[in-house]
């Protein structure tokens, strides 16, 4: 009796278990499914490297280039901004903050995390943008003015996913390098890190996930011009926020080019993932 | 000497990021708190009022029916990860590779996904159901990764104490290393809320934006977040959205706050 108890909720975590995998095909299935057959019509090349993003010209052009550069560039800004910071962070978090001071900023991170984006948007959109309009030029809408923000919302993903990592790192790592004649300092930066580097990673990885699907903060301030910014304070457009301020309104094949240009996305996130796997399964060995 | 800058740069970080949250806090409070009038908490919401209170009540619904459902699978998959199944066996590979996956999906393809599926190849419609399906998927890498750190963190040694002590596995899990784990796995629940709370995208094409409040399960509505996109977007009401602002912001303060008290009680209660 006991035991087919055991066998049956053994045989339910299975089935939960299951359900991310069954999950990640469906969506995987409808968005290639319904973009696919759009990108093989179109052409492939022409809709990757195209330049030229005019869906209501009389002959329409779904060239996504300038969104896909769009994309990295913000990208690639959001980490700059929000890696080092929340790396550091996660280190003070765990190693420097008195207990105190711990509980009051424990709650404050996942606090951090739960503020929505289009709040996060429509702060930067009163504060960011004026403060760069005025001290850096252009109009405030701007690459500069989306990796800030980013940077700053992927903050609490990479310190709470970090610090757990840089905890998980067991005692005698520490205790047995300060024993060796190492600072606090030292012990942390040339013991704990490198041991706590595979969750670190993913903590980033994580992180430069949500600043690239990041969609309703980023199309409040970055300027959505659908062409290759040539500067930190020129506007840009990325691929999620192409889907979203024409999804309402698109039909027939401009509907699709924007299910394609998910499929584009979703793309960038699997390649993402393989270096991260990539990564995690070297680090293993 | 070194070790003095280091140490700086650590406090700096640490000052820039609370900095920042306080900033963000502070200033929505500030500019918001006198546009919030009786009139945006009327029961139904015209185009003169546009009233909140629609949007409050449908974002209870979205992240009650989400929690309910995300949760259990989320912790089930932790369990079955952790305490089952060998690392090594292939369909643990998988469900992880799913999981980070599922994590890295952007929102917007969430919502593209949700469109396809639930609203038009079972046509649910824009829907309460077809939302709340979508946020589960979307939440739920952050409670299976919640859960797999939490169970992990606890340890052998309990686990061993509880067998030695003549437990079953599943009375083990339950009893002993649930206890202990449900700080961390209530961090995961509190992420999930605050991605629900807070989404938009995948929501604005699943839920749909209807400004009353939803009649059935298959009725359409708006969450509060969605609330403030819309009258962002429309240019017309941005005083009514600063209001709305600060009441998105109340809703995450009071549920994290006491999500700090319950997971700070259980975890004394743990041990």
């Amino acid at each position: 009796m006991k035991n087919s108890k055991e066998m049956v909720m053994k045989g339910i975590f299975f089935l939960s278990a299951c359900f991310s995998i069954v999950a990640l095909l469906l969506i995987v299935i409808f968005i290639f499914a319904n973009g696919v057959p759009f990108m093989l019509d179109y052409g492939f090349f022409n809709f990757i490297f195209g330049m030229e993003w005019t869906p209501t010209n009389a002959p329409a052009s779904y060239g996504i280039f300038p969104m896909i550069i769009g994309s990295i560039y913000v990208t690639i800004g959001a980490a700059v901004v929000g890696v080092p910071i929340g790396v550091l962070t996660a280190i003070f978090m765990a190693e420097f903050c008195p207990s105190f001071l711990y509980k009051i900023l424990k709650p404050a991170v996942n606090l951090m995390a739960a503020i929505p984006s289009i709040v996060y948007g429509f702060f930067a959109l009163q504060v960011f943008t004026p403060l760069i309009r005025q001290y850096f030029g252009g109009n405030g809408y701007s690459v500069l003015t989306a990796s800030i923000l980013l940077g700053i919302m992927i903050l609490p993903t990479v310190i709470s996913l970090s610090e757990s990592a840089l905890r998980a790192v067991p005692r005698t790592y520490y205790t047995g390098s300060v024993a060796l004649g190492a600072t606090h300092e030292r012990s942390i930066f040339r013991v704990l890190l490198p041991a706590a580097k595979s969750g670190i990673i993913s903590s980033i990885i994580l992180g430069i996930g949500r600043a690239i699907g990041e969609t309703m903060a980023v199309v409040l301030i970055a300027g959505n011009q659908a062409i290759i910014p040539d500067s930190l304070l020129s506007g840009v457009r990325t691929l999620t926020t192409n889907i979203v301020i024409e999804m309402a309104y698109a039909t027939g094949e401009h509907r699709e080019a924007l299910i394609a240009t998910a499929v584009v996305l979703f793309g960038f996130i699997l390649l993402i993932n393989s270096i991260f796997l990539y990564f995690k399964n070297k680090e293993a060995k | 000497m070194s070790a003095k800058i280091i140490r700086g740069f650590v406090y700096l970080s640490a000052a820039i990021t609370f900095g920042m949250l306080g900033y963000v806090i502070i200033f929505i409070l500030i500019n918001g708190v006198r546009f919030l009038t009786p009139d945006l908490f009327a029961w139904n919401s015209t185009s003169q009022n546009v009233s909140m209170m629609p949007a409050i009540i449908t974002t209870l619904y979205v992240v009650g029916g989400t929690l309910l459902v995300t949760t259990p699978i989320g912790v089930f998959t932790g369990f079955y990860l952790v305490e089952y199944a060998n690392r090594k066996n292939p369909i643990v590979k998988a469900v992880s590779m799913a999981t980070d996956t599922l994590a890295a999906v952007p929102s917007i393809v969430y919502g593209l996904f949700g469109f396809l599926f639930f609203v038009t190849f079972l046509s649910f419609r824009l829907s309460l159901i077809a939302g709340i399906l979508t946020s589960v998927i979307m939440s739920l890498p952050l409670i299976i990764r919640a859960t797999e750190e939490a169970l992990i963190s606890t340890g052998r040694p309990i686990r061993e104490a509880s067998y030695a002590l003549g437990a079953g596995k599943l009375r083990t899990i339950f009893t002993v290393v649930l206890p202990v784990a449900m700080p961390g796995i209530l961090s995961g629940i509190i992420l999930a809320t605050g991605r629900v709370i807070g989404e938009t995208a995948a929501l604005l094409y699943t839920l749909g934006s209807a400004s009353n409040i939803p009649g059935g399960l298959f009725s359409s509505g708006r969450t509060l977040a969605l609330h403030m996109f819309v009258l962002s977007n429309e240019g017309f009401h941005v005083d009514q959205a600063y209001a709305t602002a600060v009441v998105l912001l109340l809703f995450v303060l009071i549920l994290n706050g006491l999500s700090t008290l319950v997971s700070a009680r259980l975890s004394k209660g743990g041990k």
